[in-house]
């Protein structure tokens, strides 16, 4: 892996912010929407009837954590998208850079811009509502550990279908992490859905983070289990990780075959 | 129809370059990781092509685009690739560039075979293509950082302000790529493609578009770059004028496969053609039955 060709492709995306504000604001707006609109739905909710644990402590927090992993798989697919979109294909892999450095490019990105959206979330639930996310101790860390490599295993998956399919394939990443937080418990229990729906939640690492979340919150303590279930979602992501990065290097080898790659543009595809 | 193949000068290429494939690849050195002059001096003084192609096929389907063709590039020399529309030339280009993988047959840089080598062995490589945009909302210094960042040029601001002041960008430097004409857009394109001095640059009808004082400056800097280093070219142009006054050897291409090579000043004459345009113009229309 060479450092350099990495830095390539995370300075192309910086001088991207850097040359134009707009791109930067895009980052921000869309977070702080969902805040605080999720803020006043959690406070006129706690206001309703008698609610058997503060709705801001949880769902705040589990919008703060979903948004995060959203905001990762975005970036990568927005990063790759660009590539796309300033039809740069051919420039970029007739370079050295190798498919992994490429990939990690994308990553190192999207991991910047959805930290900085992170930290602008904390700052708005804690100054506008008075949470805040770090209520959740330590346990805070493997959360977001295992929501960020699961963002990056969507991301690199959703850029390898649109990589398969052409740039009309665009507009399938957007709608994927909405797909997810069914089956996710973002807003309800898992036990709200039906029986042949949970097995679903049973293949989505968020499930177990956002269930052993809402037993923390409303008990104080985790759910027996919890270690083992939090094992789980380690493992389903670092497998999802791995069929993705292997996914997206099938793609590669298949579009290098066809010669996909030196046609690969918004017109061509 | 009459094939001629190989190098001009002191051996019969066709033959070493068959014996050479056959025998496989005994390099001994690993020259990956000498700076651009010792790659080709190194080249030069073993008599080694810098890009040697081997029975070169690609089939899309039941469509053969290229189609078992061989040749070489030397160190120093310029060879311009010609043919109608679809004749193969952009394909060859790509698959030496490593986003097309053949169907069949070797290519090699520097005696390494591109395939085996990894991406790695395109740092002794680049290339400049009327089709291939650099991104048009970086600035032109900025497109340069990142392309210079992808080859791992060493030295790079320094790099970037001897390429700004080489192509004439210095005023451009800090325009985005969108907003430049496109004769500043080709100086760019051929700026990105030295950023790591490689031995073989591959440019893609690099003067289309450009008006004739452009493509003359273009032409000439290109020229000057094989005269400093020594670098091997691939060169695609539809301009014959073009062809004749750059290229030391011409491969005429028609239907995927290598019709004719030869010194496109001797080249039409051979054939009993007035100049490279009118022997053009006979392989593109009737090729299967153009004598030599």
């Amino acid at each position: 892996m060479s450092i350099s060709r990495i830095w390539a492709i995370f300075i192309r995306q910086f001088f991207l912010f850097k040359g134009n504000p707009t791109r930067l604001i895009s980052i921000f707006v869309w977070l702080i929407i969902d805040i605080v609109q999720w803020g006043f739905i959690t406070r006129y909710l706690a206001t309703l009837g008698q609610a058997t644990f503060s709705f801001i402590t949880f769902i705040l927090g589990a919008i703060i954590l979903f948004s995060f992993m959203t905001r990762i798989q975005q970036g990568i697919m927005m990063a790759f998208l660009e590539d796309i979109w300033s039809q740069n294909f051919i420039n970029i892999f007739a370079s050295p850079l190798r498919v992994k450095e490429y990939l990690s490019g994308l990553v190192l990105t999207s991991t910047t811009t959805s930290i900085v959206g992170f930290i602008v979330m904390v700052v708005i639930a804690g100054v506008a509502f008075g949470y805040s996310v770090f209520k959740l101790g330590m346990l805070l860390l493997p959360f977001m550990a295992i929501l960020f490599f699961f963002g990056i295993a969507m991301g690199i998956f959703v850029s390898a279908i649109i990589f398969k399919l052409g740039p009309s394939a665009e507009w399938l990443g957007w709608p994927i992490p909405l797909v997810l937080s069914i089956f996710s418990g973002v807003y309800y229990p898992i036990g709200t859905l039906p029986p042949f729906l949970r097995i679903f939640s049973a293949l989505v690492p968020p499930s177990y983070i956002f269930e052993g979340m809402r037993v923390i919150l409303t008990k104080g303590v985790p759910a027996a289990g919890f270690a083992s279930d939090l094992l789980i979602a380690a493992l389903l992501t670092t497998a999802y990780l791995l069929l993705a990065g292997l996914f997206f290097n099938r793609i590669y080898l298949q579009n290098l075959k066809s010669g996909s790659i030196a046609r690969f543009n918004a017109e061509a595809l | 129809m009459r094939t001629i193949e190989g190098r001009p000068g002191l051996f019969n290429a066709s033959i070493a370059e068959q014996y050479w494939l056959k025998l496989g690849h005994p390099c001994t050195a690993n020259i990956l990781h000498l700076t651009a002059a010792c790659r080709i001096i190194w080249a030069s003084m073993t008599d080694r092509a810098i890009l040697k192609i081997g029975n070169l096929t690609k089939k899309f389907g039941p469509l053969t685009a290229v189609d078992h063709i061989s040749f070489s590039v030397g160190s120093g020399e310029i060879i311009g690739l010609l043919g109608p529309n679809g004749a193969g030339k952009t394909t060859t280009i790509n698959m030496v560039l490593g986003i097309l993988k053949p169907t069949e047959g070797i290519i090699e840089i520097l005696g390494h075979n591109v395939q085996q080598s990894g991406p790695e062995l395109r740092k002794n490589m680049n290339f400049a293509a009327v089709y291939a945009h650099v991104p048009a909302n970086l600035t032109v210094r900025q497109n340069l950082w990142v392309f210079g960042y992808l080859y791992e040029t060493k030295n790079l601001r320094k790099r970037i302000a001897f390429l700004l002041e080489e192509f004439d960008l210095q005023d451009f430097a800090d325009t985005k790529a969108g907003l430049l004409s496109s004769g500043e857009m080709s100086r760019l394109n051929l700026a990105k493609a030295v950023i790591n001095e490689p031995c073989l640059l591959l440019l893609d009808e690099p003067t289309a578009s450009l008006d004739p004082s452009i493509a003359q400056l273009v032409r000439e800097k290109i020229k000057d770059y094989v005269k400093r280093t020594g670098a091997g070219i691939v060169w695609t142009s539809h301009n014959m004028n073009e062809i004749e006054a750059v290229c030391d050897r011409v491969l005429f291409l028609s239907h995927g496969r290598i019709l004719l090579s030869g010194n496109p000043a001797a080249l039409p004459s051979e054939h009993g053609k007035k100049d490279l345009e009118e022997l053009f113009i006979a392989v593109a229309r009737e090729p299967l039955v153009l004598k030599g």
